[in-house]
């Protein structure tokens, strides 16, 4: 945990109950997860109840309470995916890296997750990579392109 | 606060304003079903079993009466053919999940709702959030809250305060309908503060 | 950067801005829109730039990023100003050549340019693009002339004079007369009146209003609010601001997805120079009025887009809806009074004040006035953003600039509005683009997204995705959504494997009767509606799953048990 930037992301907003899920996604982009210790910190900085805290925690897709792999995977199931063929990219990475989605592998290297519509939908199906957008890949394509992360 | 008239099933009714359709209707002796309200906590409008046909200007809505303000000449019907409809479905949804529930056994046989008519999904809780609400409201714990959402959406204990808070307590569990909310304790008292079994409050 | 006082330093800037530009030196636009850069439009700016340097040609070629030019099918796009002569599909291979040959020598490189698929001809200049050419992109037309990260772009095209004219020409009323008077209908999907709805924020008993920009654009395939904002984010702002001036506030907000990293960025500059600039802040443009905006973000949940839930996210709250028997434009976030338009309706306002109300009527048809933003996608040649005056006929938007279905296979449906919206068969696709007739058949027009279906899609598999989609991404609070969404997906589930029983379809037809008047929220009440749009066009296909356990699209490959 870098301590440095989380302490002044909670200087920034000390006290201000509002501003929790401000808090919230700013530590989730640094950390890429929210540890119980974190979630408790919140609370009590922002002086908001730890039952909202993890309502919140748990109720938005990209807040995750488990620690994420070395990459993260995203495959988008908006419409236009989805018609494009996103389930056999999801199948076909599943396979490959025996996770479903919302999984981190034991290795930690890779997460797998399904995000909503991405707004690139002349690219379906579509698959992010550690935030790197991949264009209509086959499944071949897939197999070759996972074996370049470690 | 000045006074509102308006007409509840044929009937008028004289009501102060603030008041919400069901708070009129109970004082005018008038009975709308509820499943997630209870007196000492804030509307929540969950259940949606209080819905009411509200007619305003020629329009009808249909409204949850436990929130919807009253007004001067609104009129509302609390039972029509389509009512019943809502009704009974609500309780033939929640019936997948608590089918035991004493509650909803006896709503059923008023509005005819049968058991089996969904695929059975034994969670027992219905999310009336009685207890949640509860917590926060009156006892202002908040021991225990909703997480998730969607179809996914559960009650659960924070071990971190109901560790300290739950085991002197436990005033929530007679507001359960279901059997949910004592699953839910029991688990999270074995995992999370399993040295107080044997130790029991002073 | 200094700040501006008045409404004639403002012009005076303005003219110091062009004055200083030379009309003939060589820029090269580069489209950084989310389809590009997923296309790898990434590399083709990083190989412009080594080019430039390699041949020390820095202080002569300009290198702009710009948004979305919506051609999105044939990125990355490149447009070689001032001639804006317009490359497709660009690789990096293609750049030396196109600085050697286009940028100096001023030739046209023929195989980068537009080829009609049909006649062979060609297409040098964007605004001979077939695609450009029939549109009317009166929001989208300045997208490739403009760096978003530079307010004096925006300020060299004329940007934030309607913001003037509205200070010091008009008064709060007349402003929002004029917006009323264009009959400007909300983007967002509603296409409810934004000039009555500011009325009644304007009028509400407090001081204290709020106006938001609601970008949170959580429909599948709806893609043209993020293209609209990330590439021209001070159109929009200036709408906000003159709202804001009309409505009587003093705070705005924007609601935005955190998951577009470009938008946030471009977002952010645009707020910090306009500040700068006195845009912002007290007293702008020394006019005495003030205004400031703050930025909230949605984190992940189709359900924070719903109006009431959206406000209770920028209070710090999980958003779930809180049921509006009094409307948000009277009791919004803290209660107080709180307009919300969508990007493309904010976009909209400083057209209407620039050019007036009447321009604006000559524009769409009887009730649906101006021009709609469409993004296409699904099976149909082009996934692309358009820009078309409202009244132009589906099939036109879906042929003409789709270019039609690709693979040689027929147009079976189209749907609109994501997972509130509704299809439609392809024999209805003559009509006009238009609020009350879409709705009239039971699709909506929704944000304006268009997901185009070929034959071999399966609509009762279609009906099961939308369902699924929204038993993640709604509250769970009230039981007729959360509880009747999950029996939907479980009956189509089984119907898509072949296990429908019979009554299957009108247990579904009884359950949408109570989720359409019973739930909570807005989107609780519209969760069914494809479904019942798809059993009013095509039961047929869903009694063929249940009665016959046949998929007449061969697409569910459970269910068919083929030549039976």
């Amino acid at each position: 945990m870098n301590n440095d930037r989380i302490n002044g992301i909670f200087n920034k907003y000390q006290g201000q109950a509002g501003s929790l899920i401000r808090v919230m996604m700013e530590i989730q982009e640094e950390e890429h997860w929210l540890s119980r210790e974190i979630l408790v910190k919140i609370s009590e900085k922002l002086e908001v109840p730890l039952s909202r805290v993890l309502r919140i925690a748990t109720y938005y897709k990209s807040f995750s309470v488990t620690p994420k792999g070395r990459h993260e995977i995203q495959i988008c199931t908006g419409t236009a995916c989805h018609i494009r063929g996103a389930q056999s990219v999801l199948d076909t990475v599943q396979d490959l890296i025996g996770i479903k989605p919302g999984e981190t592998d034991l290795d930690q290297k890779f997460s797998l997750e399904t995000v909503n519509c991405q707004g690139s939908c002349t690219c379906g199906p579509m698959i992010k990579i550690d935030q790197v957008t991949q264009s209509r890949l086959s499944s071949a394509q897939i197999a070759d392109l996972l074996k370049k992360y470690d | 606060m000045s006074e509102i008239i308006l007409q509840i099933d044929g009937k008028e009714v004289t009501a102060s304003e603030g008041m919400t359709v069901l708070e009129a209707a109970q004082q005018a002796g008038i009975t709308i079903p509820t499943l997630c309200h209870h007196e000492k906590l804030d509307p929540y409008g969950g259940c949606r079993f209080c819905t009411v046909e509200a007619e305003v200007r020629g329009w009808t809505n249909f409204v949850a009466a436990c929130l919807y303000p009253v007004a001067n000449n609104l009129v509302v019907k609390t039972r029509s053919e389509k009512l019943n409809r809502i009704r009974k479905m609500i309780l033939e949804l929640l019936l997948a999940h608590a089918p035991d529930a004493f509650d909803l056994q006896d709503l059923a046989k008023e509005y005819g709702a049968k058991k089996d008519r969904f695929e059975k999904e034994a969670s027992f809780c219905i999310h009336c959030g009685l207890c949640v609400r509860y917590c926060a409201e009156v006892k202002k714990k908040n021991a225990i809250t909703f997480v998730d959402k969607g179809k996914t959406r559960e009650i659960s204990f924070i071990p971190e305060i109901a560790s300290k808070e739950c085991w002197s307590c436990k005033e929530c569990f007679p507001l359960c309908p279901t059997e949910a909310l004592q699953a839910a304790y029991v688990l999270v008292q074995a995992l999370a503060f399993p040295s107080l079994e044997s130790t029991p409050a002073e | 950067m200094t700040r501006i006082n008045s409404a004639a330093e403002l012009e005076e800037l303005r003219q110091g801005i062009l004055s200083k530009k030379d009309p003939d030196k060589p820029s090269i636009a580069i489209c950084a829109g989310l389809s590009c850069l997923g296309l790898g439009n990434g590399t083709i700016i990083s190989a412009f730039k080594e080019e430039i340097n390699k041949q020390s040609l820095e202080s002569k070629i300009d290198i702009v990023t710009t948004g979305c030019h919506g051609f999105c099918e044939k990125g990355p796009i490149v447009v070689i100003n001032p001639e804006e002569i317009c490359y497709l599909e660009v690789k990096p291979e293609d750049v030396p050549e196109i600085i050697s040959q286009t940028v100096i020598e001023k030739k046209v490189i023929d195989r980068l340019v537009y080829t009609d698929p049909n006649s062979g001809e060609k297409a040098t200049h964007m605004a001979e693009i077939p695609f450009y050419k029939n549109q009317m992109r009166v929001l989208l037309g300045n997208n490739s002339k403009i760096n978003p990260k530079c307010i004096d772009d925006y300020l060299m095209i004329g940007g934030y004079s309607a913001l003037a004219k509205a200070l010091f020409e008009m008064s709060p009323v007349q402003v929002l007369e004029e917006v009323k008077i264009a009959n400007l209908r909300g983007r967002g999907g509603g296409g409810f009146p934004a000039g009555r709805k500011w009325e009644t924020t304007r009028n509400a008993p407090n001081e204290e209003k709020y106006v938001i920009v609601n970008a949170h654009e959580g429909e599948p395939g709806a893609y043209m609010d993020r293209a609209l904002f990330q590439a021209n984010p001070h159109s929009v702002l200036e709408g906000l601001i003159i709202g804001a001036y009309a409505i009587g506030s003093h705070q705005g907000f924007i609601y935005t997805r955190h998951d577009t990293p470009e938008l946030r960025k471009n977002l952010d500059i645009a707020l910090a120079q306009a500040e700068e600039y006195g845009l912002l802040g007290e007293n702008i443009l020394g006019s005495g009025f003030n205004f400031k905006v703050e930025v909230h973000f949605d984190v992940g949940i189709f359900v924070s887009g719903e109006s009431s839930a959206l406000m209770r996210s920028i209070e710090g709250k999980a958003p779930e809806p809180k049921p509006k028997y009094i409307r948000t434009s009277v009791n919004g976030i803290w209660d107080r009074p709180s307009n919300l338009n969508n990007v493309e309706t904010w976009a909209n306002v400083p057209q209407i004040i620039s050019k007036g109300s009447e321009w604006y009527n000559s524009i769409g048809t009887d009730r649906s006035k101006g021009t709609k933003l469409i993004s296409l996608s699904g099976h149909v040649c082009n996934s692309t953003i358009v820009e078309v005056p409202m009244g132009t006929s589906l099939k036109e938007i879906v042929y003409d600039f789709g270019g039609g279905i690709p693979n040689g296979k027929r147009l079976k449906a189209i749907h609109l509005g994501g997972p509130m919206g509704g299809t439609i068969p392809e024999s209805l696709i003559d009509n006009p683009l238009d609020f009350d007739v879409l709705a009239k058949l039971g699709a909506s027009m929704g944000a304006g997204d268009i997901l185009v279906m070929d034959e071999g899609t399966c609509l009762v598999e279609l009906a099961r995705y939308f369902i699924d989609f929204l038993s993640g991404e709604s509250c769970g609070k009230c039981v007729p959504c959360r509880e009747g969404i999950r029996q939907m997906q479980n009956i189509l589930t089984n119907m898509t494997k072949g296990k429908g029983r019979e009554g299957d379809i009108e247990l579904m037809e009884e359950l949408a009767e109570v989720m359409g008047a019973a739930a909570l929220c807005s989107l609780g009440r519209s969760v069914q509606n494809p479904l019942l749009s798809m059993l009013r066009y095509f039961r047929d296909e869903f009694e063929a799953h249940v009665k016959e356990k046949r998929c007449p699209a061969h697409s569910c490959k459970e269910a068919a048990i083929e030549g039976v």
